[in-house]
């Protein structure tokens, strides 16, 4: 059985627009229009999509704090709304942009006092708290309140936060907002890990491609609320048909009706001394090859497929 | 990571009682020491109320040297005295005004950081609260009541059972003061924005607890009107009337028998409130 399973899920808002300085109409904005998804257990799965495609809304009915209007949920084999509670202790949550830390209270002593919330053994708590301060560097700013922490020390707090019960399930919804570069690694590599055991199944949604890119095997795109892709990052690319791109300097101009089979010219910049070729197959010894019986070959670059221009072709489209 | 998976014991939702005492424990210390943190707040509002409470026991106590027998409302000088004194440390330990936590939490949308915990969420804020309270009886009470003790003759209680009375009394009203504030924060719920009913509770809260003048000043009607149909003179009126003895032992305990059934039925308020919320909640923000 799936640790995730969604049916026909649905989520509909009703929100009041004025019209005018009296009048004020009803109108439903479908957050989430029907989806259909099944997680195995220990799946690190990528949840994307553009803004307000419903990405947040449907972590919310996956954790028990939104009901859902139509469909079906489980996870972990329990309903999360009427169960929330119980649901509570297997799973642990980041919502990137509000804090589960107590405010006033220095990290460490949050982390104290989940121990007594979610009931969880001293040295269990204790041995998890060690591993997250050292892959996390915790160290540092564990005796500042959390209203002083920057973001990038909260977010790896928050992180810290939701695992020390050993949820079973994670989600996370922008986990990596916000970060600078060294940070991002830091979490990146910690979920990583925390990954690699195959025990713990995985939802993130970032706007970070990186994120996906290193972390999930499995990639859904949703877009208006309805999942537009389900697969590999492979998949998505060969389905739109990503192409390596071979960009080579010449010492001499290239004419434009140069062709070779599997390569295509797409453009010819410096006056004709650099060629960009996409690569319809693993043709570009060929082309070299080939441009090097022309003229003397100065550089050249072969660049993989971007995940942000397939990304980005999918939600224009 | 080891140790991060199903594996791990499962807590049973029928928490054994001890457990769940030790996370009541810990929440409640949790607001404790939330309060701790803000030093010079508590020093400033132990300032204030102690300088009102001189305003307030010097207008009382002229008004008991006006009175006609010089007992208004069935009290001396030294009970109306207490009355103030206790009643200045009182106010901040009942919290009677001010909380505005889970409205703004709701319109932020931050309360489902409180949905997400595995304890219901009425229980997530009355055990700080109660901490809170526990914060407060020593740094908001204390302070006004040593300070009024310099100044005035206060009223020695002379039953044995007065002084443990009034503890149950105060814990009694600080609970039924936290169902009444949850309720009136909950119309954020269902109003987005909660300041009307807040701002509403405020101005009831003051007059009709017995802060702005003694209860016992009103007609005997009336009096009995208050305590029984509202929760408002519980919140401070009671726990004041039982220390200073105002009435006899059994009217006494049976005041804090009131409160107690007041108490209850504004927490059973608050869950069944809560549990309507949760239906239709709509946790903001992306
Ligand atoms: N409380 C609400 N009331 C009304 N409409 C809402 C509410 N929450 C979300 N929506 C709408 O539902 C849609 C999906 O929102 P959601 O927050 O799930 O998007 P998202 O995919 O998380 O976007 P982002 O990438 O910007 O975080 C949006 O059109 C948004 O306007
Ligand atoms: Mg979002």
């Amino acid at each position: 059985m799936s640790v995730i399973a969604m049916r026909g899920l649905r989520k509909d808002f009703t929100v009041r627009v004025g019209r005018g300085r009296l009048r004020r109409e009803k109108r439903t904005v479908t957050a989430v229009d029907g989806i259909d998804l099944g997680i195995e257990r220990g799946e690190m799965v990528g949840y994307i999509g553009p803004n307000g495609a419903g990405k947040s809304t449907t972590l919310k009915m996956l954790t028990g704090v939104l009901t859902p209007s139509a469909g079906e949920v489980s996870v972990c084999g329990l309903s999360p709304v009427p169960q929330r509670t119980r649901l509570a202790l297997t799973i642990g949550v980041v919502f990137g942009q509000r804090s589960q830390l107590w405010w006033d209270l220095p990290l460490r002593d949050s982390f104290a006092l989940l121990r007594h919330v979610y009931r969880v053994p001293a040295g269990a708590h204790a041995a998890r708290l060690r591993r997250c301060r050292a892959l996390l560097e915790l160290d540092e700013f564990l005796d500042t309140p959390v209203r002083q922490l920057s973001l990038g020390q909260r977010m790896r707090g928050e992180l810290t936060a939701a695992l020390l019960h050993g949820p079973s399930v994670l989600f996370l919804d922008e986990p990596t907002i916000g970060l600078d570069v060294v940070s991002k690694q830091a979490v990146r590599s910690f979920l990583a890990e925390l990954g690699g055991s195959g025990d713990v199944t995985m939802v993130l949604t970032t706007h970070d491609l990186a994120d996906i890119e290193r972390l999930c095997r499995r990639l859904v795109v949703i877009d208006h609320g309805r999942v537009v892709h389900d697969g590999t990052i492979e998949a998505l690319h060969a389905r739109y048909g990503s192409r390596r791109r071979l960009v080579v300097d010449l010492d001499a101009p290239l004419a434009p009706d140069f062709a070779v089979p599997g390569a295509e010219l797409v453009a010819l910049d410096a006056g004709g001394h650099r060629a960009s070729f996409d690569l319809l197959s693993s043709v570009a010894g060929a082309v070299v090859a080939e441009l090097t019986s022309l003229a003397a070959v100065r550089d050249l670059a072969l660049v993989e497929p971007d995940i942000e221009d397939v990304v980005a072709r999918l939600y224009r489209s | 990571m080891d140790g991060l998976d199903a594996r791990v014991p499962v807590i049973s939702p029928r928490r054994p009682f001890r457990d769940w005492v030790s996370t009541f424990g810990a929440l409640s210390w949790s607001g404790f020491r939330r309060y701790a943190t803000y030093r010079q707040a508590t020093i400033a509002g132990s300032f204030t109320n102690t300088v009102f409470g001189f305003l307030r026991c010097y207008v009382l106590l002229a008004v008991a040297a006006g009175a006609a027998g010089g007992r208004p409302g069935g009290y001396g000088a030294e009970q109306l005295a207490s009355f103030v004194w206790v009643g200045q440390g009182l106010l901040t330990v009942v919290s009677l005004w001010g909380w505005t936590e889970l409205a703004d939490r709701i319109r932020s949308g931050d309360v489902a950081a409180d949905l997400l915990r595995p304890v219901p969420p009425i229980v997530g804020y009355l055990a700080p609260d109660l901490g809170r309270a526990g914060h407060a009886m020593i740094f908001r009470f204390l302070p006004p009541l040593a300070v009024g003790a310099l100044f005035f003759d206060l009223y020695a209680p002379s039953r044995w059972f007065t002084v443990p009375l009034f503890a149950l009394s105060i814990v009694l009203a600080v609970v039924a003061s936290l169902g009444l504030r949850f309720l009136v924060n909950a119309t954020a719920y269902w109003l987005h924005d909660a300041r009307g009913p807040i701002a509403l509770w405020t101005l009831s809260a003051g007059v009709l607890a017995g802060l702005y003048f003694p209860l016992r000043f009103l007609p005997d009607w009336l009096a009995v009107l208050l305590w029984v149909a509202t929760p408002f003179p519980g919140l401070l009126q009671t726990p004041l009337d039982v220390l200073v003895e105002r009435d006899p032992a059994p009217v006494q305990l049976g005041l804090v028998a009131l409160q107690a059934v007041w108490a209850t039925a504004l927490i059973t308020a608050a869950v069944f409130v809560q549990r309507r919320a949760e239906r239709r909640l709509v946790a903001q923000g992306g």
